[in-house]
């Protein structure tokens, strides 16, 4: 190096530290950098000439050379709460619901709001306070739901975020427009743009990584679609990758009944000479970088089994994530998976859990589904912190929108539902370079309008790529003429929340 | 003087690099490259690629966001008196001096420079060099070349006439000879007649196919094989695998629990469309008129489910006419990408940043496609959204032969297009948001693009005429240009979507339009373009490139070489099926449900969709079917599929990418369809041949369409030996191997043996050569 940049020292330090240590702990399971240069004359992974959809050969690095400035969080991983849960039994405390429980919503306050179809019909809207009791915890006394006793107990380590809010009122467009920036699909996801902008940190697994969970809450109602973790116009390498439960944790990973490894390294063997030759004759240079596929794909017929397997994990890990991490495919298992992935240097692990669109039945199906996800989400961010982990890892625990301050459907003293709500709702955030033990934004005492503080997901969109170094205006992909980014042409970072 | 292609021509010696880097990847690749400055500077090719991307933001045709009154975008604005006194310009021709967009690039004062620093964009020293030198040339200004109609151009005159089978050739020679470069020589026989069979059909050439046609050495042969491919049904079906893209295709609605719905009639209508070679006019005017031509027919009214293919929401709770007007807007953009090349639905929200279309454009073509009897949501939950027709049985045996009823159902229905009798008023839409109406419009064609004849009714059907108006200068461009694509893996612009001031510039502007004029000459005649195309000696090169041209054209702009093209999505698997014999050739019907992996549609379904909720695999042979029959549900599409970057049929997309990834190579080697076609073939091997080496061989041979060379042969047989002792050591993995896929194992004697050579197989279908067409 030239000129001796402080901050791009730093960084670049840590990433080689990073690269050197995974590949020399893992060099023995393929055939390894070294051996295919020589092979081909050249290194497959390093990039040659420009990059077009045809020859980017280079999977490990990013469109960046650099991050824009130095990052406080190296990888991210997003608990996301498919549905929509209701902030007001959890995080966002509203007495004064309960005190005026079943009066209507005074006009002054819904002011005109747009509603959904499913109860823009409804005669009444009484309001509803939360069946459930708040306490206070942690150093700044912060209200949080007595479903959540689990995330009570680590409230200084998280940042929460009662002024959310968002453009669209139905799931599809809300979580297409949280995932993607745009409400309509098309557009790469938010792994795919780190993926692109930053590469991967290891030459084992996928650095986009997706685990999908089913609630308890209720069971059914919202779907997903793979689309959340497409890469739309970016180059395939930075689709994310779902690690399912059972035999085939990746799909055909496995290999076919009666081919063991050493069968299949004998036929990459053959396949990577084979395939050289085809080079020497034809000098095209998307050859080489088929070769290099396949040996990321061997390398991953080793590495996603092994940090799929959780039977050596310590009794002490799953007292902290519960019982239920031992159930492969549940959201606790998903949360210890997360974990393993983050120490393997995963660069963005999104779960989804679903199952909090809760129209009706709201207070049996939200304790249900809070059951499902509290205990494992604190033990995540604790187990992060123990192991050194939680100050480059920012965990983000959130769903796509929040939920009425009024009952969809009859009120009664034991029951009621919310309809779906865009205005206010409430997400929390911890590590990587996030505040800990601070409470961001205020909405109304009627839980309905933001009063101060207002983050807008594309707020928090930007706030994400700042604390991985990246300035999310400039990350952008050039695509039918315009210059793409994550936030479209909006967001700008919430400082506030910056550690 | 009209003859822009043949203008510019002259201006492109020694420019190919700046071309390539004038295409999507610009700010990736042009750190790498720094072509010599032209010595006398085009506006179209070298100016204003760099003045549309850096400066039109602000500068250019969208009047809310100009800065300082300045737009440079029209020749006008770009040479109009500045500030109160008028006294400054920002562009004086030869006076470089007082042209103040020299002063404002060069400057170093952050606060005066152009672009301003907190735009993210800057300009190179070389970029600045052009502006410079154009200004000293006199600045001459030109339209947008793809806004001005093609004239047929001379045919450039070549030194090695012997080495031109058509015109193309002389386009593509007289360019290589200026470049001091040679085309490479003509591809081997069995290359050839593997890359014309892949690009025609979608399907590789028999064994039997192959040894004829290198035993044929008869002047006429490759044109006589030529006129066979582009007479069979997998020709059909191939392009219309091609325009299921474009149409935006699926059998679900798309959103949310993405239900069923029944568009695959129109499929076949597309199919038996290109069976009988349709002329492009009338394909493109029925499928966006059908139902307003004068007393039309069942089958121009089926044509009309094209515009019916975007996707539709049943999401309980949206508000019915904010996705109304977002269907409406998907059939104006599909109407710009496929038949244009122009991004409108960037003048959706405000004016068009790059490229001169208003706003009130967009929403005056929308007013077009507004007149559908439609709702926005589906409602009851599973019905199927109006306009719709009901196929009889009867209809179909008496006159739709081409749609293949299974006889499972008296009434198939169709979504189509239907024109309602007072038309709904469109309006600008601020920001695009569907409740902020603005000021009326009518419907009515870009400003900037051809008038509307008068005697053109003011509905889809006078916008179809309107497209092919002989003086149109997109239409057949686009078209023409995506016949290309298809041969040669990219067009003549590489941005096949885009050829507005963003879009990538033509590599040969002369041929694109030589083409252009040909197709309208031909009546439009899909299928003579392309054997035109496929009988140049362009075509016909050898893909064999030198470290040396790789180098000096890696993007392969200028031809010297064929490319080298990894298969599509649906051809892979199409391959594998069919030179292992289990393809099943029945053609159009119900789409079919393959194999995929267990759970992917019930692990992420909300409950609802009914037949969508699960995955239920066919029984018998409808699991090898062509891919492009392959049941398509958009929220999950087929892995297979999608991990070779097939489109996912949310929008219209007219051009796919050719990625390379792990994923790829994992579903190469252990998708159960992959095995089980490695297991078939290896048993056909073995009923076939006696001899290991001739099994082997004959494999190969099936999969590359060539005979395996010694060397080859001799590894996949060290190979073969080694794994049939670990069969022979363990009789049971042979049979675990063997029986995977259902297709019954035909060939049962000796299965280490099978098994071995089902290894080879599949070893044999993961080289990059089986899933290439070079």
């Amino acid at each position: 190096m030239a000129k001796t940049d402080p901050i791009r020292h730093e960084i670049e330090q840590s990433q080689l530290g990073m690269n050197r240590r995974n590949f020399l702990s893992k060099a023995s399971l393929g055939i390894g950098v070294a051996a295919l240069s020589s092979l081909l004359g050249c290194n497959p992974f390093r990039r040659t000439g420009p990059i077009s959809d045809t020859n980017q050969a280079d999977m490990l690095s990013g469109i960046l050379d650099a991050p824009h400035f130095a990052p406080k969080a190296k990888r991210v991983i997003y608990l996301f709460q498919s549905g929509g849960p209701s902030q007001l039994e959890l995080l966002d405390y509203k007495p004064l619901l309960n005190k005026l429980n079943g009066e209507e919503l005074p006009e002054s306050v819904r002011n005109g709001q747009r509603l959904t179809g499913m109860t823009s019909n409804q005669e009444s809207f009484p309001l509803a306070g939360s069946l459930y009791t708040f306490d206070q915890f942690g150093q700044n006394g912060t209200w949080v739901s007595e479903l959540l006793p689990y995330t009570a107990q680590i409230v200084d380590e998280l940042c929460i975020v009662r002024s959310m809010y968002t453009e669209a009122i139905n799931h599809d467009p809300a979580i297409t427009f949280f995932q993607t920036g745009s409400q309509q699909p098309g557009r790469p996801c938010m792994g795919s743009w780190l993926s692109y902008g930053l590469g991967s940190m290891n030459e084992n697994l996928p650095t986009f990584t997706v685990l999908l969970s089913r609630g308890t809450g209720r069971k059914f109602g919202q779907p997903l679609y793979s689309r959340l973790w497409g890469n739309g116009f970016l180059h395939s390498l930075h689709q994310g990758v779902q690690f399912r439960s059972g035999k085939d944790p990746v799909l055909y990973l496995n290999n076919p009944e009666g081919i063991d490894s050493v069968s299949r390294r004998k036929m990459l063997d053959q396949l990577a000479a084979l395939n050289a030759r085809q080079f020497r004759e034809y000098g095209d240079p998307e050859i080489n970088s088929r070769i290099a596929q396949y040996e990321m794909a061997y390398r991953m017929q080793t590495s996603v089994p092994e940090v799929m397997d959780i039977s050596d994990e310590p009794d002490y890990i799953y007292q902290m994530y519960g019982p239920e991490a031992m159930q492969p495919g549940s959201f606790a298992a998903n949360c210890l998976l997360a974990r393993r992935l983050a120490e393997r240097d995963v660069r963005f692990i999104q779960l989804y859990h679903m199952g909090w669109d809760h129209h009706e039945n709201l207070p049996s199906a939200v304790k249900n589904q809070a059951r499902d996800v509290d205990q494992a989400s604190a033990a995540l961010v604790m187990d992060l912190k123990q192991r050194g982990m939680l100050d480059d890892t920012l965990v983000i625990w959130g769903g796509e929108f929040g939920r009425t301050n009024y009952s969809q459907g009859i009120l009664t003293d034991t029951n009621y539902g919310r309809d779906h709500h865009p205005r206010c709702f409430t997400i929390w955030m911890a590590g990587g370079g996030i505040k800990p033990g601070l409470v961001y934004g205020e909405t109304d005492d009627f839980g309905y309008n933001i009063v101060s503080k207002p983050v807008h997901v594309h707020d928090f969109q930007a706030t994400m790529l700042h604390l991985l170094g990246i300035d999310h205006e400039q990350l952008t992909y050039k695509y039918q003429g315009r210059r793409f980014r994550l936030t479209d042409v909006h967001g700008k970072v919430v400082r506030d929340l910056l550690a | 003087m009209r003859n822009l292609a043949h203008e510019v021509f002259l201006f492109l010696t020694g420019c190919i690099l700046l071309l390539a880097a004038c295409t999507q990847n610009t700010e990736h690749n042009q750190a790498e490259q720094t072509p010599a400055l032209p010595e006398i500077v085009d506006f179209n090719f070298h100016v204003k690629p760099i003045l549309s991307d850096r400066c039109f933001k602000c500068h250019g045709p969208d009047p809310n966001t100009r800065e300082a009154g300045l737009r440079l975008d029209t020749e006008e604005g770009a040479f109009a008196a500045l500030g109160d006194t008028g006294e400054r310009h920002a562009i004086i021709p030869k006076d470089t001096a007082n042209s103040t967009i020299l002063s404002r690039i060069y400057t170093q004062d952050p606060d005066d420079i152009m672009p301003p620093p907190e735009s993210n964009l800057t300009l190179t020293e070389r970029e600045k060099t052009i502006i410079r030198r154009w200004i000293e040339q006199g600045a001459e200004w030109k339209e947008h070349w793809s806004f001005i109609p093609p004239e047929k151009p001379e045919v450039p005159e070549i030194e090695d006439e012997d080495r031109a089978s058509n015109e193309i050739d002389h386009f593509i020679l007289a360019r290589l000879e200026q470049e001091g470069l040679s085309p490479a020589p003509a591809a081997e026989a069995e290359k050839l007649l593997r890359r014309v069979s892949f690009d025609l059909t979608g399907l590789p050439p028999s064994i039997e196919e192959i040894e004829a046609f290198r035993n044929d050495h008869s002047e006429e042969a490759y044109a006589k094989i030529v006129d066979r491919l582009l007479s069979t049904d997998a020709y059909a079906e191939k392009m219309a695998s091609h325009w299921m893209d474009i149409a935006r295709y699926a059998d679900t609605h798309g959103y949310q629990d993405d239900l069923e719905r029944t568009m695959w009639p129109w499929r076949d209508w597309v199919i038996h469309a290109f069976r009988k070679n349709m002329p492009y006019d009338s394909f493109i005017v029925w499928q966006l008129a059908g139902d307003l031509l004068p007393n039309p027919t069942r089958e121009q009214v089926i044509a009309t489910a094209f515009n019916r293919n975007h996707k539709i929401t049943q999401e309980g709770g949206v508000i019915p006419e904010e996705y109304r007007v977002e269907y409406v807007s998907d059939r104006t953009t599909t109407f710009g990408t496929a038949f244009l090349g122009l991004t409108l639905e960037c003048a959706k929200c405000h004016d068009h940043k790059y490229d001169p279309v208003t706003q009130k454009d967009f929403y005056s073509l929308y007013a077009f496609f507004n007149n559908v009897p439609e709702v926005g949501l589906i409602e009851p939950y599973g019905a199927i959204p109006e306009p719709y027709i009901e196929l009889t049985r009867e209809e179909i045996e008496e006159t739709l032969h081409f749609i293949r009823n299974l006889d499972t159902v008296d009434r198939i229905p169709l979504m189509v297009m239907e024109e309602m009798k007072t038309p709904r008023q469109a309006y600008i839409l601020k920001r695009g948001a569907y409740d902020k109406q603005g000021e009326p419009v009518s419907p009515d064609t870009p400003e900037e693009l051809p008038g509307f004849d008068e005697s053109y009714p003011k509905n889809r059907l006078g916008l179809a005429k309107w497209l092919f108006d002989e003086k149109h200068p997109l239409t057949a461009r686009v078209a023409v240009n995506r016949l290309w694509q298809q041969c040669f893996g990219q067009g003549i612009v590489s941005t096949s979507e885009d050829f507005g001031n963003q879009g990538a510039l033509p590599s040969h502007p002369e041929l694109l339009d030589w083409l252009a004029i040909k197709l309208m000459e031909e009546n439009w005649d899909i299928r003579k373009m392309l054997k035109y195309i496929v009988l140049s000696s362009t075509y016909r090169q050898s893909t064999k490139v030198t470290a040396e041209l790789l180098e000096r054209d890696p993007e392969n702009r200028l031809l010297a070489r064929a490319p080298r093209l990894r298969l599509k999505a649906e051809m892979i698997r199409d391959h594998a099926l069919a030179i292992s014999g289990l393809l099943n050739p029945e053609i159009g019907g119900p789409s079919v449900k393959p194999y995929q992996p267990p759970g992917l549609w019930a692990e992420t379904t909300g409950g609802g969709g009914g037949s969508t909720a699960k995955y239920v695999e066919d029984e018998g042979n409808k699991r090898y079917r062509r891919s492009l029959y392959t049941f398509w549900k958009r929220t999950v599409p087929p892995p297979n599929m999608m991990t070779f970057d097939a489109a996912s049929r949310d929008l219209c997309t007219v051009r796919r990418q050719s990625t390379s990834t792990p994923l790829q190579a994992l579903t190469l080697m252990n998708d159960p369809q992959i095995v089980e076609a490695s297991r078939v073939l290896a048993s056909r091997a073995c009923e076939e041949k006696e001899v290991v080496n001739d099994r082997i061989r004959m494999m190969f041979q099936a999969a590359t369409s060539r005979a395996p060379s010694e060397d080859e042969l001799a590894r996949l047989l060290a190979y073969y030996a080694e794994e049939k002792a670990r069969f022979q050591e363990n009789e049971g993995l042979a049979e675990a191997l063997l029986s995977t896929g259902p297709y019954p194992q035909l060939f049962t004697e000796n299965q280490p043996d099978v098994a071995a050579l089902t290894v080879v197989a599949n070893a044999i279908f993961n080289l990059d050569e089986t899933i290439s067409r070079g």
